[in-house]
């Protein structure tokens, strides 16, 4: 049974990230379990959406067999099935993972950071240099997209905008009033998730994709205008890019003062304090460009569309799909 | 009585999964992980209470807002017009299995 | 004081549960789309009402109780509204009920893939 509709296999796909999240939480992992919540399940699946509604529904039949890949597939996860045989069991003590550095995070961590959540300590400060390079891939990827999506504005407004029948927006009124009502919540509850991070499950990568998502919900209900007048694409950008400069001009700060890069202990005259105020700038860093990005990605998808149904509709003899 | 209303409601899960793997259209897919991201959100929430860590509670919102952002956005795109050419300039999906 | 809380609590989680799983139930084994949604719709909306009320009367603390209530305010909101919208585009698209047994080519073949497709024919 093999599916050839991307749509319901981005159907499948949320539903595997839903599951996965409630295993997450089921082993008592809450911010992984957050961010395969906010990331897996929310997140992707809308950009697959996007995506699908650029590239079309159906997928295109291949003429031959797979049957190498097949083969090659099967024997990987042989492999890998064969490996986990080595492994130490599921929660022993001797397990090298937690011999290694977790003692240190779990003993150490409440006299050096003083933040309640382990995991926001060991991401955004023993680990912050390995959370930097995360920020960068993520602004990469926005700048890909950007580069190999983005159509020119100018060919945009020139052309006459596409007439959009009414008819598809009074549909939607009462999912508009519904959608409008719940704005302020989702973007108060994704504040909440970028300051609560030192304390609880949260910071800035989730919080990031909470406010792209209800950023893109807004673009969808509202029209791609709408979005555009709220955020432009160039403000986008720009601010994409400010999140990573706010990341690494902390370490660079540190740098100055004369600790090691990233070493928060150097930002204020009391490390606990210093430590405090990098953790919450380098997350709103966080915060910003996984926003940005993430936007910027939907935004360069749909205006690509756009264009190519501007072009269907200037010559409508072209449009096969 | 809060284990046996986990149980219950992981059995609810199993359920809806299978309605979403047996399809037959592509709105029983969408009402069935729809109706899997509600019963997510029971099963995080109970869970929380079962493990005594009701901070979990705080993924159970996230889901309750994602869910309805996903399932807002899959409609969103199944009623748009490229859609529907699609479906129709295609043959019907049966054929193909 | 505490055997009525837990029978209260206990009272709402099970009927909450059951109604959860017929729900489920109905999802998986009524005929077409549109009973489909109407057995889960309806269901979902009271079951998670009724479970997240239990679980307000165990909950220890105001902040877990006032979480509660705002998943309780999204599911009751938002439930309603993904069923009105899904019927909609589901009938808008040209998905038709399965009617009776002479009525529609649909019951001719139940099982059968139309992803919704227009069948206006």
């Amino acid at each position: 049974m093999l599916l050839k509709d991307l749509f319901a296999v981005t159907m499948l796909l949320s539903i595997y990230g839903l599951l996965s999240a409630t295993f997450f939480v089921a082993m008592d992992a809450v911010d992984v379990a957050f961010t395969e919540a906010s990331v897996g399940a929310g997140i992707s699946t809308l950009l697959l959406l996007v995506v699908i509604s650029v590239t079309g529904r159906r997928e295109r039949r291949v003429r031959h067999k797979p049957y190498a890949a097949l083969f090659v597939v099967i024997l990987t996860s042989m492999l890998l099935v064969f490996g986990t045989s080595d492994m130490p069991y599921f929660g022993s003590a001797d397990a090298p993972i937690h011999n290694h550095v977790a003692p240190r995070y779990l003993n150490d961590s409440m006299q050096e950071i003083n933040v309640p959540n382990i995991v926001t300590a060991v991401l955004a400060s023993y680990r912050a240099f390995d959370t930097f390079g995360e920020v960068v891939v993520i602004f990469t990827a926005g700048i890909g997209v950007l580069a190999l999506m983005s159509v020119s504005s100018k060919a945009l407004s020139k052309s006459q905008p596409l007439n959009r029948p009414r008819g598809l927006y009074e549909q939607h009124l009462v999912i508009r009033i519904v959608a409008k009502t719940l704005f302020p919540f989702i973007f108060l509850f994704a504040l909440y998730v970028q300051f609560h991070g030192d304390f609880g499950p949260g910071g800035g990568f989730q919080a990031g994709v909470i406010f792209a998502a209800a950023f893109i919900l807004y673009a969808m209900l509202f029209g791609l205008d709408a979005a555009t007048k709220v955020i432009k694409p160039a403000v986008i950008e720009l601010l994409a890019a400010l999140g990573v400069l706010l990341y690494g001009s902390v370490g660079i700060v540190t740098l100055l003062n004369g600790g090691n890069f990233f070493d928060y202990d150097y930002l204020l005259a009391d490390p606990i304090a210093g430590q405090h105020l990098g953790i919450l700038i380098i997350e709103l860093g966080v915060g910003i460009t996984v926003t940005c990005v993430m936007i910027m990605i939907c935004f360069g998808f749909s205006l690509r569309r756009r264009a190519y149904e501007q072009k269907v509709a200037i010559r409508p003899k072209e449009g096969a799909v | 009585m809060i284990i046996a209303a986990t149980l219950a409601i992981f059995c609810a899960m199993i359920l809806a999964i299978s309605r979403a793997f047996m399809g037959p259209t592509l709105y029983d897919r969408i009402l069935a992980v729809n109706s899997l991201g509600t019963k997510t959100v029971l099963l995080i929430a109970l869970l929380g209470f079962v493990m005594g860590r009701p901070e979990f509670l705080d993924i159970a919102i996230v889901y309750a807002l994602i869910n309805f952002i996903s399932v807002i956005a899959v409609l969103r795109y199944s009623d748009s017009n490229q859609f529907k050419e699609n479906s129709s300039e295609n043959e019907p999906i049966g054929k193909e299995r | 004081m505490d055997l009525v809380i837990s029978i209260s609590s206990g009272i709402c989680l099970l009927l909450g549960s059951f109604i959860c799983v017929s729900g489920s139930i109905g999802l998986l084994r009524f005929p077409d789309f549109y009973t489909r949604m109407h057995a889960t719709s309806v269901t979902e909306t009271s079951g998670v009402a009724l479970i997240l009320i239990g679980l307000m009367i165990l909950s220890p603390d105001l902040l877990v109780f006032a979480k509660l209530v705002m998943i309780l305010l999204l599911g009751l909101l938002i439930g309603p509204t993904t069923g009105h919208v899904l019927a909609k585009a589901a009938y808008h698209n040209g998905l038709k009920p399965k009617l009776t047994k002479s009525g529609n080519e649909q019951s001719s073949v139940p099982s059968s893939e139309r992803g919704g497709d227009i069948s206006k024919s």
